[in-house]
């Protein structure tokens, strides 16, 4: 456990550098620009989930007093091939497709034009003017609708995994991978559990819609401010759509109002870009709250079964999943990892995982912390949970005996190093909410949570000011503290008060490529960037320590944030601060500024354990929960409130997914409740005190053994919820959301009423 | 159509500002008068990042035309602060990491400052309910309740 070092800065939870801007209405978000001359962009998007379009002509529009600009999928180019470079992967048609459809809208929402007109309201008048033609085709909502025979077709050109030789097919891609004899082993246990599980489309709920300014110059480069949480990848993905170099576009984050996932994409910026072309002035773009629901983000509904087995005594000897995730309209879910997730928790000899990638007429989906994993393992740990009963076992011995190790072949590929499942399941047995027995009417749920967290391309710089404080610059919009984070790194390293550093989120053209704030990824990768250009300062320090004492560098030590001779290096000198040497700078070779640059590898699994207890209302549905326990392996903790507050937060986002968040489609395939008061995100009152218990068991890849913690948390409480919510009723409910009226019918079904 | 000229006062100073009829006092707020601290997340008074207080009263101003802002008293997140001195709840949302992506946080300052004005010993419930319009998507709003407790003892304290 990481109490064993002696840090100074890691650990502690100072005030972040950021705070004060964002607690006074100073800060700058994505919508916060306003440029002299500015115009304002709005997008017309398609009333018809699925249909062909057979003409946009936008020339009316273009008529009106104080319109500028209207644009339509023929002013971009065509035929962009290559697939994308960046986290989400897919191609550069699909996604310039998504961003304004050619011949065909696809989802309702789906954008089809866009004007720039003098004041918001005048382009959305702007907007009734464009005429669009379009053959309404029935849409394709589910993926059970999408996998049956004679299903309408989405994409006639999409073959299951590039096959031409076989017919066309809503199925993108299907993954399969198996370990062992599968069917032996389920041959060998002595019971089997089965269960066939749904979750709901759900988005990701930032409270910032998406937002961008874009100006473009006559010599035909442009600029570009947005919410993003990766302004490298906004660069490379918006060059993409528009077919022009990276090095023709600037982009320059804002703060950011939350992302989850949704905001590793790019839905307006190449129509500002191109709005700002052919009008010639600045061009702002906003999107309302229901084009956010309509049009970016969700994650993945799914449908899935699973099926584990188990000797008498509780070993599991084989288990097996099926899982389907609707794509949208585009391929692209996150099966891979999900499929990959499932398992984790356990030692599994003998598995086996098929997962499909399944267009239906809905947004494309976009990552949602933890891509595809909460979907998963929500099936699988509600089938360990009805395991654990049918074995009448504690469902955390029943975890504890066959959870993975360090040296355990995880189920997708490597060799689990130290990790921290056995940590979280025994913090979790000792923990007072566990060992307290529930009350009347409670039911109590457990279950474990995974992510593998990425590393990735980063690039830090630390610069020495002449006083001896230190700015750190590095290129991933803080979405959470993690300018505290690398402060605290920074500080840590450079043996200095945290006080004395502050951190820069540099724009594309003032600091080096960073991939997006996300995977878990910022304080592991970016962070071990912070530490190396930290050491880079000091390697340079230690020689203007020794030059000015006429010894060698390595002559010389760096000791709480002073260079100091080595013992017994025969110099009759005082220590040189950071301050002495930063103040002599100019007279020693000029300015000290340390540098990174990293790929960075063995990024640290996080296991997690939540547990809840629950109330269920009978006469209504209505879940209550009572109280929540979130246990995760941090590795260690950098800022410790701000670990708490992903692992807090994460546990609200989850219950939500769980209690009550669901996309309402009507037949036509028209989102229903595409606002924040249908859909229901977990508010203030419907949420007790979120307990937290942070694990730190070392990443040995990170120099203060960093693993990542934003993922994680949101991974098992759809499961602790369902298994909660089985536990007071007495029976499972397979589908979620948890909601009252899905519970209600459930119990009325169950009781006959 | 024809802008409405429109006095009022914000954060103690008298604005006069020319809208049009059918812009809401967030956008007259936002795109008029360049106070970009209150946020938008939904325009249809359902996520209170936008909160501000009229005369006192604790608003969403997505919900309240500009137009109906003549005469009266608007406070702002950018009058929290008394000069250059943090109010007591900025510095307890701080200190208590009770924002993450901080586009929420003005609103709830805003309406834990109303709550604190007429309540100012309110327990966890009321604390609860009367911030159940403010909508935070990271925090799972553990942090932002214990601040708000911490202010109010912190104030009571003062008192």
């Amino acid at each position: 456990m990481a109490e064993a070092h002696d840090y100074k800065a890691i650990g502690t939870s100072p005030v972040r550098p950021d705070g004060v801007d964002k607690v006074t209405g100073r800060a700058n978000f994505g919508a916060d620009l306003n440029l002299p001359n500015m115009l304002h962009g709005k997008v017309l998007r398609s009333p018809h989930a699925h249909a062909r379009i057979r003409s946009v002509d936008v020339s009316r529009a273009l008529e009106m007093d104080g319109v500028y600009a209207a644009i339509s999928g023929a002013d971009f180019p065509s035929g962009a091939e290559g697939d994308i470079q960046g986290e989400g992967g897919g191609t550069v048609s699909d996604l310039a497709q998504n961003i304004v459809a050619r011949d065909k809208a696809l989802y309702h929402g789906h954008p089809v034009a866009a004007v720039a007109a003098k004041t918001p309201y005048i382009a959305e008048r702007a907007l009734d003017l464009i005429e669009v033609d379009y053959e309404v085709l029935p849409p394709v909502l589910d993926v059970d609708e999408a996998m049956a025979d004679g299903a309408t077709l989405i994409n006639e050109n999409l073959h299951t995994n590039g096959d031409t030789s076989q017919p066309a097919s809503n199925v993108a891609g299907i993954t399969k991978f198996e370990r062992g004899d599968v069917d032996e082993a389920f041959a060998e246990a002595d019971l089997i559990v089965e269960g066939e599980y749904r979750t709901p489309t759900a988005h990701q709920g930032y409270i910032e819609p998406h937002a961008c300014t874009a100006t473009y110059s006559e010599e035909g480069k442009a600029t570009i401010w947005c919410c993003t949480q990766g302004h490298f990848d906004v660069r490379s993905l918006t060059a993409s759509v528009l077919g022009v170099s990276v090095g023709d576009l600037k982009v320059i984050p804002s703060e950011i109002g939350g992302g989850f996932g949704g905001k590793t994409v790019i839905y307006l910026e190449p129509l500002a870009v191109k709005l700002s072309e052919v009008s010639g002035r600045p061009v702002k773009m906003v999107m309302s709250r229901e084009e956010v629901f309509r049009a970016t983000g969700p994650t993945s509904a799914t449908h899935s079964r699973v099926k584990v087995g188990a000797k008498k005594d509780g070993t599991i000897t084989a288990a097996s999943a099926w899982i389907a995730y609707e794509a949208g309209a585009f391929p692209g879910a996150p099966v891979g990892p999900g499929c990959m997730a499932i398992f984790a928790p356990y030692d599994l000899p003998n598995f086996r995982v098929e997962g499909f990638d399944v267009l239906v007429n809905k947004p494309k989906v976009a990552a949602y912390r933890a891509p595809g994993a909460p979907q998963a393992m929500y099936a699988m740990e509600s089938a360990v949970d009805d395991l654990a009963r049918e074995l009448d076992m504690d469902p955390i011995d029943l975890r504890l005996m066959n959870a993975a190790d360090e040296g355990t072949q995880a189920p997708y590929g490597p060799t689990f190093p130290p990790i921290g499942i056995r940590d979280c399941l025994q913090a979790a047995k000792a923990h007072p909410n566990y060992t307290t027995p529930k009350g009347e009417g409670v039911g109590r749920g457990i279950a474990a949570g995974f992510w593998f967290n990425i590393g990735m391309q980063s690039s830090a710089e630390v610069r020495l000011s002449e006083d001896g404080t230190v700015t750190v610059v590095e290129g991933n919009p803080d979405i959470g503290g993690t300018r505290a984070s690398m402060c605290l790194m920074a500080a840590e390293t450079l043996g200095v008060p945290y006080e004395t550093v502050r951190a820069h989120v540099g724009d594309t053209e003032s600091t080096g490529f960073c991939n997006v704030t996300g995977g878990s990824r910022t304080t592991f990768a970016t962070g071990m960037a912070v530490v190396q250009a930290c050491e880079d300062i000091i390697a340079q320090c230690k020689q203007r320590a020794a030059a000015t004492w006429d010894i060698d560098a390595d002559q010389v030590d760096w000791t709480d944030g002073e260079a100091v001779p080595q013992p017994g290096v025969n110099v009759d000198v005082q220590p040189l601060s950071l301050a002495d040497i930063a103040g002599n700078a100019g007279r020693t070779g000029g300015p000290i500024l340390g540098r990174a640059s990293l790929n960075a590898q063995g990024a640290g699994a996080s296991f997690s354990v939540n547990m809840a207890d629950v109330t269920v209302d009978r006469e209504t549905g209505k879940v209550d929960v009572v109280n929540f326990t979130a246990i995760q392996d941090a590795g260690t903790a950098i800022h410790r409130a701000y670990v708490e507050g992903q692992m807090q937060g994460g546990a609200v986002q989850g219950l939500g997914w769980a209690l009550n968040e669901e996309y309402v489609y009507d037949a036509n395939g028209e989102m229903e409740n595409a606002g924040f008061l249908d859909y229901r995100v977990p508010v203030t009152s419907d949420m007790p005190m979120i307990d937290t218990h942070i694990v730190e068991v070392p990443n040995p890849s990170h120099p203060y053994g960093v693993r990542g913690v934003g993922e994680t948390p949101i991974v098992a409480p759809l499961s602790v919820a369902a298994n909660a919510v089985r536990d007071a009723l007495g029976f499972r409910i397979p589908d979620l959301p948890l909601s009252p009226p899905n519970v209600l019918a459930a119990i009325d079904d169950r009781e006959g009423a | 159509m024809a802008k409405v000229h429109v006095t009022t006062s914000v954060n103690g100073e008298e604005r006069e500002v020319l809208c049009e009829p059918h812009q809401s006092l967030l956008d007259v707020l936002r795109d008029e008068l360049g106070m970009t601290g209150t946020k938008e997340g939904c325009a249809t008074g359902d996520c209170g990042a936008c909160s501000v207080l009229i005369d006192g009263r604790l608003v969403c101003s997505c919900l309240m035309l500009g137009v109906e802002a003549e005469g009266v008293d608007i406070t702002t997140i950018e009058g929290i602060a008394n000069g250059s001195e943090l109010h007591v709840l900025q510095r307890k949302f701080l200190e208590h990491a009770a924002l993450q992506c901080g586009i929420c946080t003005p609103g709830f300052i805003v309406a834990a400052k109303a709550l604190l004005d007429t309540n100012p010993d309110p327990d966890e419930t009321t604390i609860r309910y009367w911030l159940a319009g403010n909508l935070c998507r990271c925090t799972g709003y553990d942090k932002i309740v214990r601040a708000v407790q911490d202010a109010a003892q912190e104030l009571a304290y003062e008192a």
